[in-house]
């Protein structure tokens, strides 16, 4: 067993996934935990179909994947906010919207270049195998200026969380916070929407926060644990998925799960003794 | 120089006018409340005066040293906070944020500032304890001290006692009183509460779609418009 773990550090792409995912995930825990309290869980689901959408158009056309998924990603985030702020349609159908649109202009450029093949698996599920050295160095750079960001405007970005009337009468850009919450989001699920798959990446934004919101009772506290577990989730799951040779995203899913549940009842068993 | 002054002023919904042809101006130590039955812009009204929603005519200006940024704001409670993990000291620290203009971080000063404005309204007790599990009275009284933290010269609430027991409606009140007389501070009030609110205010203006009377407490009662909404009240 522990053989059979050092392995994992032998192979190149091993180390590879390591790091980003380890960065990758903590990014997604500190920003989840915003984006779950203001209601905006479903952001990552839908900019991880648009992500999916450029990646096969980038394929198709011979580009860069990340350079074109990301600002891709940046525009569809601040257009998701637009739509929430002007509120004709509502953030969810929004959101309902752009994924299956997205999944669908993905779906079609894919099978009409290279057709439907175990890429296309790859890009829902997620691969273990999908960080080229070239990527390594963008993602690292990427994730610590995104750790770097908010940490910065931590402060601001609590008091945009907690209460945007607030913040904005007494003087806050809300606006501006909120289109850099948007900005950091977009990276974040870019990085790491490869590993981790289109179809599961919202899960590390949403599971480290709402497993950590069991249990703590003051917003620094949550964002550390959530980080925590986020790392944790992400260790565990990607050591299974190497010893047993099952799919990397939905084995993270399943640990960050069982966490939640230990969690839910830990609470509930606080709750009952006082 | 009055701290404000609306001139004409009118606000609209993607191009349906809900308020129009407001004129008042509010002075410095003034305790303000907008009274009006639902419906009669009085929300509209309080998020043009702290620059959430823009007036579609007519001008607001800020004078007498107060600042557009200068604003304490008691807002309604949101769902959201509900289950929202923080610490009352964090929810009232983040009120010191228009202070910090280029610095990053809370500095020594906002510390103290937060220290005693959780000292004065009486939850420095509460320092520690988790937001979503208080009661509605301390709740409110942790954000209002959010506020003082935002600004010692103006006070903007919306609907403080909705949702409170008598006791803690009573407390909160008094707590604008002292705010008010006390510490000075100028307060702008939106209620639902006209009996209560006649007894406490200074001024009142009343709404319906524009204004229909701005002036002090006890003319509004002798005016047909106040004995209008108090008798209403009385037969709710």
């Amino acid at each position: 067993m522990l053989n059979s773990l050092l392995k994992m550090f032998q192979y190149d792409f091993m180390i590879r996934a390591l790091v980003v995912g380890g960065l990758v995930s903590l990014c997604s825990a500190l920003l989840g935990t915003s984006l779950v309290l203001k209601r905006y869980s479903m952001i990552g689901d839908g900019l991880s179909h648009v992500g999916f959408a450029s990646l096969a158009i980038a394929y198709a056309l011979n580009f860069a994947p990340m350079s074109v998924s990301i600002p891709v990603c940046v525009v569809a985030a601040f257009f998701l906010l637009q739509l929430e702020e002007s509120s004709k349609i509502k953030g969810d159908a929004a959101t309902a919207l752009l994924c299956s649109g997205a999944l669908a202009v993905g779906v079609m450029t894919i099978s009409l270049t290279s057709g439907m093949n175990t890429d296309v698996c790859n890009y829902m599920f997620g691969s273990i195998l999908a960080i080229s050295p070239s990527d390594l160095r963008l993602s690292v750079v990427l994730s610590i200026v995104v750790l770097f960001l908010y940490i910065v405007f931590y402060p601001r970005i609590f008091a945009v969380t907690f209460d945007e009337s607030f913040a904005k009468a007494s003087g806050t850009n809300t606006r501006f916070y909120n289109m850099v919450l948007a900005l950091l989001t977009s990276i974040t699920i870019v990085l790491g929407m490869r590993m981790m798959g289109t179809l599961l990446i919202s899960s590390l934004i949403v599971f480290p926060s709402i497993t950590a919101m069991r249990v703590c009772k003051n917003f620094l506290s949550t964002i550390l644990v959530a980080a925590l577990l986020s790392l944790f989730g992400f260790i565990v799951g990607i050591s299974l998925s190497f010893l047993h040779s099952i799919p990397t995203g939905a084995s993270i899913v399943i640990v960050d799960m069982i966490l939640f549940f230990l969690f839910l009842g830990l609470e509930m068993l606080r709750n009952r003794k006082s | 120089m009055s701290y404000i002054s609306l001139n004409n002023v009118g606000f609209s919904y993607e191009g349906k006018t809900v308020l129009s042809d407001i004129h008042f101006s509010v002075e410095k130590g003034d305790y303000l409340c907008i009274v009006g039955e639902n419906g009669a812009g009085k929300s509209t009204l309080l998020k043009g005066l702290l620059g959430l929603k823009k007036a579609s005519e007519g001008s607001i200006v800020f004078g007498d040293g107060l600042k557009a940024n200068e604003i304490g704001y008691l807002p309604q409670q949101t769902e959201s906070q509900k289950d929202f993990p923080a610490s009352c000291y964090e929810v009232v620290e983040s009120g010191r944020l228009n202070k910090l203009s280029f610095f990053l971080f809370i500095r020594k000063e906002d510390k103290k500032s937060v220290e005693d404005a959780m000292e004065y309204l009486k939850v420095t007790g509460l320092k520690k304890s988790c937001f979503r599990d208080l009661s509605g009275g301390q709740r409110q009284r942790v954000l209002l001290a959010r506020a003082l933290c935002a600004s010692e010269k103006l006070l903007v609430v919306d609907e403080p006692v909705a949702g409170l027991d008598p006791l803690a409606q009573k407390e909160l009140y008094e707590m604008l009183d002292k705010l008010n007389k006390e510490k000075g501070m100028t307060i702008i009030m939106v209620s639902h509460d006209v009996k209560e609110v006649v007894q406490r205010a200074k001024t009142i203006l009343h709404l319906d779609r524009t204004q229909r009377f701005f002036g002090s407490a006890e003319d509004y009662l002798s005016s047909k418009w106040g004995k209008l909404l108090v008798k209403e009240e009385e037969n709710a």
